[in-house]
């Protein structure tokens, strides 16, 4: 098996290949609220046409780093560039970049045509112009028939697509979206993601799109960034992300996983009960194993490269599709397996998963 | 839920006071304006409407009920256009310093208002702080004998005491503007000065609304700026009130007069009271 360092240069590579040009670049970007650090050496480049999730907890400093692209928030050090123009010099209102905000931000006193007309109003743009592109941004988020109404006297949606017509009728290179789902319900919410993907398709902006919610990063992404505590843990695609996970933060904050502590020395790795073959450098090391990646052996012969150990099932879980296992193979070794549907009752059982499912991961280390 | 006793126990207090400090002496006071005073200084009881016939037909009296809103009107004026931008300044770029400043504003409240008219005359008498030092600058030679006694003092006077009252309203308007309002003006590309016209005034008009009604109705009932600095010149209604129900000795005509008065205030806190609510969106 290759080792993880040349399957992330290959993809890597591929990644540049067929990727369009840079719109954004954000080059060792820092921020400190007085002595406390929120960002720390950010750097991240945002494609044309590009979906870009900035994914991490609450106070991982997504929001920050959100608010100085727009310009709400300067950076204590490094540069922002969109093309060859300079952005964290520029005031906000000079910027071409709109957001919508994570609550919507309209305008009370104006009506929901004049909230979606703001932006071209003070852009003195032609009155017949400004006429034309509401009507054709109100209809894109089907909200024409809303048009004379107050912003409180629509719902929580249609306020979000109002936000969302009233930014992207100024044609902005790059919108940026804080949270935009988070008030919403959860049948609502993954209607409006459904929604919110094939609309940046269509109009092709590329979309920085902040949450915390790694669901609705898989989802939409094209590329998620993941953010832990100012800094990122790793900037790939979805699958990238969950199949190949970097960290070991990564690899627990989107999705599930087992990690597995273990030692490497003379082309083995030994974890507890667990020793597989692979070509790792020797010392301690990390794994991340699938649940999904386990199976129940159905005691046949071992597959290529398989590893198997007994265990004792101590704990199912049935969730529909899946079921969830809790086994305990001795030593301290708990792997969980999921598994597709029912399994019935289960006692004693034999796991079996491939040595190229465990991925070395690095240790994330705690921070202040 | 509360017993009924209860409810009457809390309920009486003020029912009782309303009635007796306010309802009564106002129905006393509309009775008085339709009665008349006789040679033999006593009123007479018979309903007629010579006061208010009186009232358009004297000179004094409505010239004197105009120019008292003329001055009321340009107190609200110069009160609006301190307090608006000192409101703005406080709620948006005060920083940490907002809680001293607005409680330096709120300071001269404290200080008796019979004392900052005095500090007024002190300061635009002939031989006051502002005349002296305008001599002694060689700026003028003889005293201005305008500063004092004259209009002008009373609306300086009065613009100084009514403005807190105009900040106030205005400072709860601006306070209560969400700030990612302001920031999406910007996103949108909107300067700082079309967000302030087109978002942040439209949006603290019901606090100018309140902060005017404020200033025009307390410094339109005001007798004591005119009494202490207003001169002959400055007199205002109240003042025509006040000697009609004293020295006069013309309690029907004054009620009249009072009556006119209690009438253009509750009309105007109605209308200000409607303005409010059409441009408040919470």
């Amino acid at each position: 098996m290759s080792s993880i360092t040349t399957a992330v240069n290959i993809s890597a590579k591929a990644g540049t290949q067929t990727a369009p040009s840079t719109l954004l670049s954000i080059r060792n970007v820092a921020k400190r609220f007085g002595k406390n650090v929120v960002l720390r050496d950010i750097s991240l480049e945002v494609a044309e046409g590009e979906f870009l999730t900035i994914l991490g907890e609450s106070g991982s400093g997504k929001t920050t780093l959100l608010r100085i692209i727009s310009g709400f928030e300067s950076a204590s050090a490094g540069e922002v560039w969109m093309g060859e123009e300079r952005l964290d010099r520029q005031p906000p209102y000079r910027r071409r970049v709109n957001t919508v905000f994570q609550h919507y931000a309209l305008f009370p006193h104006l009506t929901v045509e004049q909230n979606v007309a703001y932006g071209l109003r003070v852009a003195k743009r032609p009155d017949a112009e400004i006429a034309s592109r509401v009507e054709e941004a109100l209809e894109k988020v089907k909200m024409s028939a809303h048009a004379k109404s107050k912003p409180s006297k629509i719902s929580g949606g249609q306020q979000q697509r109002v936000a969302l017509a009233r930014a992207l009728v100024n044609r902005p290179r790059l919108l940026l979206l804080d949270e935009p789902l988070s008030a919403l319900d959860a049948n609502l919410r993954r209607q409006m993601q459904v929604e919110l993907k094939s609309l940046q398709r269509e109009v092709g902006i590329s979309f920085i799109f902040v949450t915390h919610d790694q669901e609705e990063a898989m989802v939409m992404s094209d590329r998620i960034a993941l953010l832990r505590s100012g800094e990122l843990e790793q900037v790939a695609t979805p699958r990238e992300i969950y199949g190949r996970p970097a960290t070991a933060y990564a690899a627990q904050f989107i999705g599930h996983t087992n990690l597995l502590r273990g030692e490497v020395r003379g082309g083995s790795v030994r974890c507890g009960p667990l020793v597989w073959s692979a070509a790792f450098r020797d010392g301690p090391a990390l794994f991340s194993l699938r649940p999904e990646n386990v199976r129940l052996s159905d005691g046949n012969a071992a597959m290529a490269g398989g590893v198997r150990i007994r265990g004792k099932v101590r704990h199912q879980a049935f969730h529909g599709a899946t079921e969830l296992i809790r086994v305990e193979c001795g030593d301290g070794l708990v792997l969980v397996v999921r598994t597709p549907g029912s399994s019935g009752a289960l006692d004693e059982v034999e796991l079996e998963f491939s040595s190229a499912d465990a991925i070395l991961v690095r240790e994330s280390l705690e921070r202040i | 839920m509360f017993s009924r006793a209860y409810k009457a126990a809390v309920t009486l207090p003020p029912l009782m006071w309303v009635t007796v400090f306010l309802l009564v002496p106002y129905l006393l006071m509309f009775c008085y304006s339709f009665w008349s005073v006789l040679a033999s200084q006593t009123i007479e009881h018979s309903w007629n409407l010579t006061n208010y016939g009186q009232l358009l037909r004297i000179d004094v009296y409505w010239q004197t009920l105009l120019r008292s809103m003329w001055i009321a009107a340009r107190v609200t004026i110069f009160s609006l256009l301190l307090g608006y931008p000192l409101a703005y300044f406080l709620s948006f770029h005060a920083g940490t310093r907002k809680d001293l400043l607005y409680q330096l504003v709120i300071i001269p409240l404290w200080v008796s208002y019979l004392v900052r008219a005095y500090a007024w005359k002190t300061i635009l008498g002939s031989d006051g702080v502002l005349n002296t030092l305008l001599q002694y600058v060689h700026l003028t030679k003889h005293p201005l004998e305008f500063l004092l006694y004259s209009p002008f003092a009373v609306v300086l006077t009065l613009t100084h005491i009514y403005t807190p009252f105009a900040f106030l309203p205005i400072y709860a308007a601006l306070e209560h503007i969400p700030r990612n309002l302001v920031e999406a003006s910007h996103d949108l590309g909107a300067t700082p000065g079309q967000t302030f016209w087109k978002v942040i005034f439209p949006l603290s008009i019901p606090g100018v609304v309140a902060g005017a009604t404020f200033a025009f109705v307390l410094s339109l009932g005001d007798f004591l700026a005119p009494l202490l600095l207003g001169g002959p010149s400055g007199i205002m209604i109240s003042n025509i009130v006040v000697s009609l129900f004293g020295a006069a000795y013309n309690w029907p005509l004054g009620a009249a007069i009072s009556f006119c008065m209690l009438l253009l205030v509750v009309s105007l806190l109605f209308f200000s009271e409607r303005l409010e609510k059409k441009w408040s969106f919470s």
